[in-house]
């Protein structure tokens, strides 16, 4: 599907979406607040219940309830916390403890790393193919547009074991290990990202498989089998959301010559075309960090995520008024999408029918529009 | 790699270093905090036990700090933090009570402006059991130690709290020189603190109070600051140590006045200074200051970014464009202008972001 734009109406666009910022910028408030901080009182209450049961883990009942808590405590840290305070998104409080350039989140990921490979390079280079860094996350083959090459056959695999250590590979992706590789950065360079990873992940270890585990005597083994499987379900979640966020098929990517001197307007239109939604419940929005509303948060990164099926309406009729393509479905259904395209992708053909097939847009200079 | 050693294991392993250990990567505080706001290990907080509303436009409030607090010196301010609609405010005041005072609490004044965004929402809203964020007490603004023989205190308005707090330690203190308070309102009634004040220079004998009304009769004196005040309020002025606080008028009336009578060296000032005031003009004036790198050029009307860029600093920025929260660095005073929203922030010790953010005259950025 191809949809055509003048520049005009490319601008104009951006000045619709620029407006509904502006009306929840006006609105922000006590209710964003109270929002956050009743989420981070069930985090914590979750936290602090869940360790609290794993105490008396060898009640099996225990045991698991203390790890659903514990794995739901550090979902909800991760993603409708974590990565959403990090993405600025509450700084207008002026809170420190919800503050952008302060947070730190339950994951081994420093959250400085995370705040350049994420909020700026994705975020600001969203599927531009060479320059997003998340798109295959320098491992896998998940667009048509990369070239395949006989590493590809272990694609299925690669996305396994990312799914299952995703923390660990967030935390690796600064340094940019397939740059390593290519010989195109040398490892010397990434000494200080090392050096931060090192303090940051080895506080995670101690606390969880080191101290928590000690505290409780001889539940040591159970509570740290617990602890590794909050961090497993976690990961598992985060994986899940995140791509379909971005690698369901219908999502298009874009090249380093159509983005040069992109406008406004344009970055908004490459976000929308960039993102896939997930339908769901009040619960599962909040749990996948509203990254279900993946769309409105490309277009709107530092707004407060709970605003985001606020808008979601108006962004949804825009793409309709202007003939986008606004990608939403099903968790499972996003997934299927994600996982066949894992699957198909480790071959050298790809796909090539009709639905797989990306949309894009054309840009009609406006001279050529006054024309015709 | 440097560190091989995990910082809980290099420090003295403390209960509290364990304790921090277990809530990484968030401080206990965070934790403690939706128990019981006062609870805190590391935080700086107080509790308002009790709010009194002595004159119309005033709100007085006692303040029950959490253990942290090291206490102050009569004249020094505090930092209080609240959230109204949701944003963090902080404003400096200075407690009004006795350094001495016995179950050390902190007394605190606050004046409700007519647009003040922290004075009219404590004023309006403060209540027993608000828990508000506090600083350690700072300033110089302090009385000398060993205490000079002879005092004037001068106030005008909201002014009072500082040298109110020197009056009170004072009297706590046995003090046996000569003290004499001044203090200008609009009206008597305008005086918070008054019956306090006349209690005071009842029980100790070498306290004056006069109380100056500007607006209207009544008072003990009335019109504005000169000699004649002086004079008649404290005849032997010329051998003491004066103490003023109050607004710009007041404050140049006094140093005016003892400049010229070559006594200004013992003249001390504290300034309420109001926030700087928004002034939006289409030339680019004022000096754009980098503190931390001693930098400072004129500013052009370019984002902060950009003119930090071309005064040789490479400041931390992704970007560019106002969405990644890189660049986010702390604007320690003066007046920017938001470009994506066109809104202006004058707020001091606030957070902005560089790459979207052009100067409104003289601006200092932490950089
Ligand atoms: C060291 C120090 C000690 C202080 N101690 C006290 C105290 O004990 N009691 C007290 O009431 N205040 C005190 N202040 C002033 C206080 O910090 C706030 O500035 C004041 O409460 C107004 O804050 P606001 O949020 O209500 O006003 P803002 O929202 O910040 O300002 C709104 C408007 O009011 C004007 N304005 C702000 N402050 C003043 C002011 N001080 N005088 C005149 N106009 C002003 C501004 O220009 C602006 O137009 C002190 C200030 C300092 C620096």
């Amino acid at each position: 599907m191809t949809t055509r734009l003048t520049e005009k109406q490319i601008d104009e666009l951006g000045l619709e979406l620029d407006a509904i910022r502006q009306r929840v910028v006006d609105d922000l408030g006590a209710a964003d607040r109270d929002y956050i901080y009743k989420v981070i009182r069930w985090q914590r209450g979750l936290e602090v219940a869940g360790r609290a049961s794993l105490f008396l883990g060898f009640l099996p009942p225990l045991w698991l309830a203390g790890t659903a808590a514990l794995s739901l405590s550090k979902i909800l840290d991760n993603m409708e916390i974590g990565h959403n305070v990090m993405h600025g998104q509450y700084d207008w409080m002026r809170d420190p403890g919800l503050n952008s350039t302060m947070f730190e989140w339950d994951t081994v990921c420093p959250a400085e790393q995370w705040r350049h490979s994420h909020n700026y390079m994705h975020h600001t280079y969203t599927n531009i193919l060479g320059k997003d860094r998340d798109i295959g996350y320098g491992v896998l083959r998940i667009e048509e547009a990369q070239r395949w090459n006989p590493y590809y056959l272990g694609n299925p695999v690669y996305a396994f074991l990312l799914m299952v250590l995703f923390e660990w590979g967030v935390m690796a992706h600064d340094l940019e290990l397939e740059n390593i590789i290519a010989g195109e950065r040398t490892w010397a360079e990434t000494r200080s990202l090392r050096g931060q990873q090192w303090h940051k992940a080895s506080r995670q270890v101690l606390k969880d498989y080191l101290l928590f585990p000690a505290l409780s005597g001889p539940m040591f083994l159970s509570t740290l089998t617990a602890n590794a499987t909050a961090n497993l379900v976690r990961n598992l979640w985060a994986f899940s959301i995140i791509f379909c966020g971005h690698f369901p098929t219908g999502v298009a990517t874009f090249t380093e010559e159509e983005t040069e001197n992109e406008s406004r307007g344009a970055w908004y239109v490459r976000q929308m075309m960039g993102s896939a939604n997930i339908t769901g419940g009040k619960l599962f929005h909040i749990l996948s960090g509203n990254l279900s509303h993946q769309i409105e948060h490309h277009l709107f990164p530092d707004l407060p995520a709970r605003r985001y099926p606020q808008v979601a309406p108006e962004v949804r009729a825009l793409c309709e008024k202007y003939g986008l393509p606004y990608n939403a479905g099903r968790l499972s259904k996003q997934l299927g999408s994600v996982w066949g395209k894992i699957f198909r992708l480790a071959l050298p053909f790809g796909t090539r029918d009709e639905a797989g097939t990306p949309p894009t847009v054309a840009v009609v200079p406006d001279e050529i529009a006054a024309a015709a | 790699m440097t560190t091989v050693v995990p910082a809980v294991f290099r420090r003295r392993l403390s209960p509290l270093a364990v304790v921090e250990a277990l809530a990484t990567p968030h401080a206990v505080d965070r934790y403690l905090e939706l128990v019981n706001p006062m609870l805190t290990v590391r935080d700086v907080r107080a509790e308002v036990t009790e709010v009194r509303r002595s004159t119309a436009d005033t709100v007085t409030l006692t303040l029950r700090p959490t253990r942290q607090w090291r206490g102050f010196e009569a004249g020094q301010f505090v930092q209080v933090t609240v959230d109204v609609d949701g944003v963090r405010r902080t404003r400096c005041y200075s407690p009004a009570g006795s350094q001495h005072r016995a179950d050390g609490r902190i007394e605190l004044t606050v004046k409700a402006h007519a647009r003040g965004l922290v004075s009219r929402y404590l004023h309006a809203n403060a209540s027993t059991g608000l828990v508000v964020g506090l600083t350690q007490a700072a300033g110089t603004f302090c009385l000398p130690d060993p205490r000079p023989p002879r005092i004037l205190l001068v106030s005008g308005g909201s002014g009072i709290t500082p040298v109110l707090s020197m009056l009170r330690t004072l009297c706590d203190e046995g003090y046996d020189g000569d003290v004499a308070f001044l203090h200008y309102a609009d009206t008597e009634d305008d005086v918070a603190h008054r019956d306090e004040l006349r209690a005071l220079a009842a029980e100790h004998s070498a306290v004056t109070v006069v109380l100056a009304c500007t607006g209207h009769d009544g008072g003990d004196l009335s019109g504005y600051f000169g000699q004649e005040h002086l004079d008649a309020v404290a005849p032997w002025h010329a051998d003491a140590e004066t103490f003023v606080c109050g607004p710009p008028g007041l404050m140049t009336a006094v140093r005016d006045l003892y400049t010229r009578n070559g006594r200004a060296g013992r003249l001390h000032v504290e300034d309420f200074a109001p926030a700087p005031v928004a002034v939006e003009t289409a030339a680019a004036t004022g000096a754009l200051t980098f503190e931390r790198s001693g930098t400072a050029v004129d500013n052009t009307g370019t984002t902060i970014l950009e003119q930090a860029e071309a005064a040789g600093l490479q400041p931390e920025h992704g970007c560019r464009m106002g969405i990644c929260f890189s660049c986010t660095q702390v604007k320690m005073s003066g007046c920017t202008r938001n470009v994506r929203t066109g809104e202006t922030h004058t707020e001091p010790d606030t957070e902005i972001q560089l790459c979207i953010s052009v100067p409104v005259g003289d601006v200092a950025i932490d950089l």
